[in-house]
C-alpha cells in the first residue's frame, strides 16, 4: 500500500522535526530553559506536530478531491509529492521561527486543540456518513421502484431476474411480532426482577444476582442466535408446535422472540433498577406510615413515580429488539409472511438487509438497493424510539431533582 | 340524640381484635407474599436462562475440542510418488492428491484385511471413507517436505471422518448409522476394532484452534486459525483508532468544549450513535469503505474501521465518566501553580483517569469482538483458507472473524459443523471472559476513590 508508506514517511519527517526543533532551541537558548518563552521540548513538539498535521491535511484534502472528481486510481505520485511538500513547508516555517521570545507552547496547544476538535467531530461525521450513505442509495432505489409499493406492499418476493415485489409490510410485521414477543418475555421478568432486587433482596443476593443478570447483556448476540438455532428452536417445535399442529419449523417467531426476550431482560432490569432506586425514600415512608404493605407501596407509589423512566427503559429495549440481527437471522427464518401463528417462520427487516447485501450483489438492481431503503427505515424507527425514550426519561428526571 | 343510642344497637358492626387476623388482612398479606414470590421467581428465571444458555453451548461445544485420529502405516511407494527416481523438488511440486490417494487406499485395505475380516459386508470403499478427505493433502505435504523418505514406510496420523469422530463423541450411534447414507454400521464396528488395536484414538484437538476453515465435506478438518487471526487484526485496528480518538474526543467534550449548539449536537450525536443498530454500521461500511473508498472486501481493516465507529460511543461515554471522577481540586492545584489548561489535563487529570479509561476501552473492545451483523455486510462471511499476512499488509488480506465463522458454520448442512460452531463460541466466550477479568482487575487494582 503506497498510502501506508506515505504515512510512515510523514511520521519519520515529524520525528525528525521534533529532533531538529529541539536541537535548535537548545542551541538558541544555550541549554537554559529560562531565557526561552516555552520549555525546550515544546519547540520540538511545535515543529513535529506542525509537520505532521500539515502533511495529513494535504493528504486528506487531496485524496478527497481525487475521489470526488471521480479519478479512481493512479496519480499516487502527485498525491505523495503534494503531501510531502506541504509537510516540508510547515517544517521549514516553524523551524525557522524558533528564537528566544517565540511562543512555541501556545502553538502546540492550539494544534492539540485542533486535534481534539477533529476527534470529537468524528461522531458527527459518522452520523452524516450513516444518513448520507443510506439516503443516496435509497434514492437510487426509489428511482427504480415506486415508494408506495415499497411502503405499503404486502408481498415480498425478490427475483433477481427483475420484476420483483418488494413490499415492506411483511418484513415490518415480522419485526414487530418478534419484538412484541421479546418484550412480553423481557418486560415482566425484567421489571419484577428489578423490583425484587431493589426493594426486597438483601445486599448479599443483590451483589450476586445483579452482576449475573448483567452477564446476559454482555453475551454476544451470535451466542443467542446459536442457542435459538440448536436448543430453543427444536424444543419449541417438538413440545408446542407439532403437538398443537401449528407448524413444523424449528425457526419461528416464537423462537426468536423468546431468545431475544432473554437477551433484553438485563436491559429492562438494570435500567428499571436504577430508576426505582431513584424514587425518594420519603415517598415509601409516607405510604408505610399510612398502613400500606410493601407490595401495595410498590404498586401504588413507587411504580407510578418511576413509570416514565420504566417506559423509557422499555422503549430502549424495544429499539434494541427491532434492530437486533443475529438472533432473527438464525432463529426466525427467511420466509416473508403476514401471519399470526407464532410457530411459523417469518422474517424481519434486518434479516432481509443481510440476505440482500451478502453474496453476489449488483449495486444497480432494486433487489440489492432495497436493503438501503430498509436500512434507513430501520434507522428512523430506532432513532425515533431512542429520542422518545430520552425525552420521557429527561422529563421524569426533572421532577425529583 | 338518636345517634348515640342507635350506634351500639347496630348488630352489623363486628368488633375486631389486633390479635386475630381479619380476612382482609389475610388477603393483603397473601397478596404481599405472592408479589414477593413473583419477584423472586423473575430473578431466578433470569439466572436460570443464563445457566441453560451457557450449559447448552458448553455441552454442545466441548466435543469440538476433542478429535479422533487414525494412526496407520503408509508405504511411500516410489513408483507412485517419484516416477523419475530423482527426488527432484520441482517434480514433487507437480504431484497432486490423485497420486497419493492410492497409497492411502492401499494402507486402509491392509487395515481392513487385518481387522475387518470378520465384519460382514465391509467393503474397501467403506474403509477408505473412514478417513478424512483431508488425508491425501496431508500426505502430499509430508512428501513434499521430506522427499528423501520416499520408498520407506511411515506411520501417519490422519483425521478420522466426521461421522466416525461423531461416533466416539456420542453424536452417531448404531441406530442413526442405519439411516445415514454417509456412514454404515460396518464402519462403526471396524472403528471399534481399530480403537482396541490402538490404531484410532481421540484426544485434544489443537488443530481446531490453529487450522483454517475447511470445505463442506470435511467438518473434521475445520479450524479457527484464520478467524482468530482476523479477529485479532480487527481488535488491533479498533484499539489503535478507537482508543486515541475516543480519549481525545472525551477530553475535548469534558474539559475544553464551550457550552454552545455545536457541543450539544456532538453530545446528542454520541448518545444516539450508541443506540443505532449494529447492522446499520454494516451498511455504512459497505457504502463508504467498500463502494466509495474501494477498500478490499473481507479485509480486517474494513471490519476494524466499522467496529471502531461502533465502539467509539462506548469508549467516549466511559472515558468521560473517568475524567469526571478526578476531583477538581487536582486541576485547581495544577492551575494554581501556573500550569496551562493543556498541561493540567495531560499531566494530571489524564494519568489519574487512565485506569478508568482502559477499563472502558477493554469493555468496548469485548463488545466489538462479539459483534457479527456488520461484518456480514462487508463480506467477512467468505470462505477463507489462507492465513492473512503479517500486518500492515495483512490488514488488507481477506480474513474472517470468530463470530462470523460461527455463523458460517451454522449455515452448513453437516451436523458436525454445529458442534464446531458451539466450540467456536466457547473460544469466543473464553476471550470475552479474559478481557472482562482484565478490566475488573484494572478497576480493582488501580482505580482510586477520592
Amino acid at each position: 500500500m503506497p498510502g501506508t508508506w506515505l504515512f510512515l514517511i510523514l511520521v519519520t519527517l515529524s520525528v525528525l522535526g521534533y529532533i531538529m526543533g529541539h536541537r535548535k532551541a537548545v542551541s538558541v537558548s544555550g541549554g537554559s530553559n529560562r531565557v526561552m518563552h516555552s520549555l525546550l521540548p515544546y519547540h520540538g513538539w511545535n515543529v513535529g506536530l506542525a509537520t505532521f498535521l500539515a502533511g495529513l491535511f494535504v493528504m486528506v484534502v487531496a485524496a478527497l478531491g481525487r475521489a470526488l472528481m471521480g479519478v479512481a486510481d493512479g496519480n499516487n505520485i502527485a498525491l505523495s509529492v503534494l503531501t510531502l511538500a506541504g509537510a516540508c513547508a510547515a517544517f521549514y516555517v516553524t523551524h525557522a521561527r524558533i528564537e528566544r521570545g517565540y511562543r512555541a507552547r501556545d502553538g502546540v496547544e492550539k494544534m492539540i486543540r485542533v486535534i481534539l476538535i477533529l476527534a470529537s467531530s468524528i461522531a458527527i461525521l459518522t452520523t452524516i456518513g450513516l444518513v448520507l450513505s443510506m439516503l443516496f442509495e435509497a434514492r437510487n432505489f426509489f428511482g427504480q421502484y415506486p415508494w408506495t409499493r415499497f411502503f405499503f406492499g404486502t408481498n415480498w418476493a425478490p427475483n433477481f431476474r427483475g420484476d420483483s415485489d418488494l413490499g415492506m409490510l411483511p418484513l415490518l410485521w415480522g419485526t414487530l411480532y418478534v419484538s412484541f414477543i421479546a418484550l412480553m418475555v423481557a418486560v415482566p421478568v425484567g421489571l419484577f426482577a428489578a423490583i425484587y432486587l431493589a426493594e426486597y433482596a438483601g445486599p448479599k443476593l443483590r451483589a450476586v444476582a445483579k452482576p449475573l443478570l448483567e452477564v446476559l447483556a454482555g453475551i454476544p448476540t451470535i451466542v443467542y442466535g446459536l442457542f435459538a438455532l440448536i436448543t430453543v428452536g427444536p424444543i419449541l417445535r417438538d413440545v408446542f408446535a407439532i403437538p398443537m399442529g401449528l407448524g413444523e419449523s424449528a425457526s419461528s417467531v416464537a423462537t426468536a422472540g423468546l431468545v431475544m426476550g432473554i437477551m433484553l431482560i438485563p436491559f429492562v432490569s438494570s435500567l428499571s433498577d436504577d430508576i426505582i432506586n431513584a424514587v425518594p425514600q420519603a415517598m415509601r415512608d409516607g405510604s408505610f406510615g399510612l398502613g400500606a404493605t410493601k407490595s401495595e407501596t410498590i404498586k401504588k407509589v413507587v411504580i407510578p413515580a418511576a413509570l416514565p423512566g420504566i417506559v423509557g427503559a422499555i422503549l430502549l429495549a424495544a429499539s434494541r429488539a427491532i434492530g437486533e440481527t443475529m438472533i432473527v437471522v438464525m432463529g426466525a427464518g427467511a420466509a416473508a409472511r403476514l401471519s399470526l401463528n407464532p410457530f411459523e417462520a417469518m422474517t424481519t427487516v434486518t434479516v432481509k438487509i443481510v440476505s440482500q447485501l451478502t453474496g453476489d450483489t449488483d449495486f444497480a438492481s432494486p433487489e440489492t438497493l432495497v436493503a438501503f431503503a430498509l436500512g434507513i427505515t430501520l434507522f428512523v424507527i430506532t432513532l425515533g424510539l431512542n429520542v422518545l425514550a430520552l425525552i420521557i426519561v429527561r422529563t421524569y428526571r426533572e421532577q425529583y431533582e | 340524640m338518636t345517634d348515640v343510642t342507635a350506634a351500639p344497637a347496630s348488630p352489623a358492626r363486628k368488633t375486631t381484635s389486633l390479635y386475630e387476623v381479619s380476612a382482609r388482612t389475610r388477603r393483603r398479606n397473601a397478596a404481599e407474599k405472592r408479589f414477593r414470590f413473583y419477584g423472586l421467581s423473575a430473578v431466578l428465571l433470569g439466572l436460570m436462562a443464563l445457566i441453560v444458555l451457557l450449559s447448552s453451548i458448553l455441552s454442545q461445544g466441548m466435543p469440538a475440542f476433542r478429535q479422533t485420529y487414525v494412526v496407520m502405516d503408509v508405504e511411500l511407494r516410489a513408483d507412485k510418488l517419484d516416477k523419475n527416481g530423482n527426488r527432484d523438488p520441482a517434480d514433487m511440486a507437480k504431484l497432486t492428491t490423485f497420486a497419493v490417494a492410492p497409497l492411502i487406499k492401499q494402507a486402509t485395505q491392509t487395515v481392513a484385511t487385518e481387522l475387518g475380516s470378520d465384519i460382514e459386508g465391509l467393503t474397501d470403499k467403506m474403509v477408505g471413507a473412514m478417513i478424512s478427505k483431508e488425508a491425501p493433502g496431508q500426505l502430499l505435504r509430508f512428501v513434499r517436505a521430506n522427499p528423501e523418505l520416499i520408498g520407506t514406510t511411515q506411520s501417519f496420523e490422519f483425521l478420522a471422518n466426521g461421522r466416525i469422530d461423531g461416533y466416539f463423541k456420542g453424536r452417531v450411534t448404531h441406530e442413526s448409522a442405519e439411516m445415514d447414507n454417509n456412514i454404515s454400521v460396518q464402519q462403526l464396528d471396524l472403528a471399534d476394532a481399530m480403537v482396541a488395536e490402538g490404531m484410532m484414538e481421540t484426544r485434544f484437538n489443537w488443530a481446531f484452534l490453529t487450522a483454517p476453515d475447511a470445505s463442506d465435506q470435511r467438518p473434521e478438518a475445520a479450524g479457527l486459525g484464520v478467524a482468530i487471526l482476523g479477529s485479532l487484526y480487527m481488535m488491533m485496528v479498533v484499539l489503535c483508532l478507537a482508543l486515541p480518538i475516543g480519549v481525545a474526543s472525551s477530553i475535548y467534550l469534558e474539559e475544553f468544549a464551550p457550552q454552545n449548539w455545536l457541543t450539544d449536537i456532538i453530545e446528542v450525536n454520541i448518545s444516539n450513535l450508541a443506540a443505532v443498530p449494529s447492522i446499520v454500521f454494516g451498511i455504512l461500511g459497505l457504502a463508504i469503505f467498500i463502494n466509495f473508498a474501494h477498500l478490499p472486501q473481507s479485509a480486517p481493516i474494513v471490519g476494524g474501521l466499522v467496529l471502531t465507529l461502533m465502539t467509539l460511543p462506548t469508549i467516549i461515554i466511559s472515558t468521560r465518566a473517568a475524567l469526571k471522577s478526578v476531583p477538581p481540586s487536582i486541576a485547581d492545584a495544577a492551575l494554581g501553580l501556573g500550569a496551562s489548561k493543556m498541561q493540567t489535563v495531560f499531566h494530571h487529570i489524564l494519568p489519574l483517569a487512565m485506569p478508568g479509561i482502559l477499563t472502558g476501552a477493554i469493555i468496548g473492545l469485548a463488545q466489538a469482538l462479539g459483534e457479527t451483523a456488520p461484518l456480514l455486510l462487508i463480506g467477512m462471511v467468505a470462505f477463507v483458507r489462507e492465513y492473512p499476512a503479517a500486518p500492515p499488509e495483512g490488514l488488507f488480506d481477506p480474513a474472517t472473524a470468530l463470530p462470523v465463522q460461527v455463523y458460517n458454520w451454522t449455515q452448513r448442512s453437516d451436523p458436525a459443523f454445529f458442534e464446531r460452531a458451539s466450540g467456536a463460541i466457547i473460544v469466543l466466550l473464553v476471550f470475552l471472559v479474559l478481557m472482562n477479568t482484565l478490566a475488573i482487575i484494572l478497576r480493582r487494582r488501580f482505580e482510586r476513590r477520592w
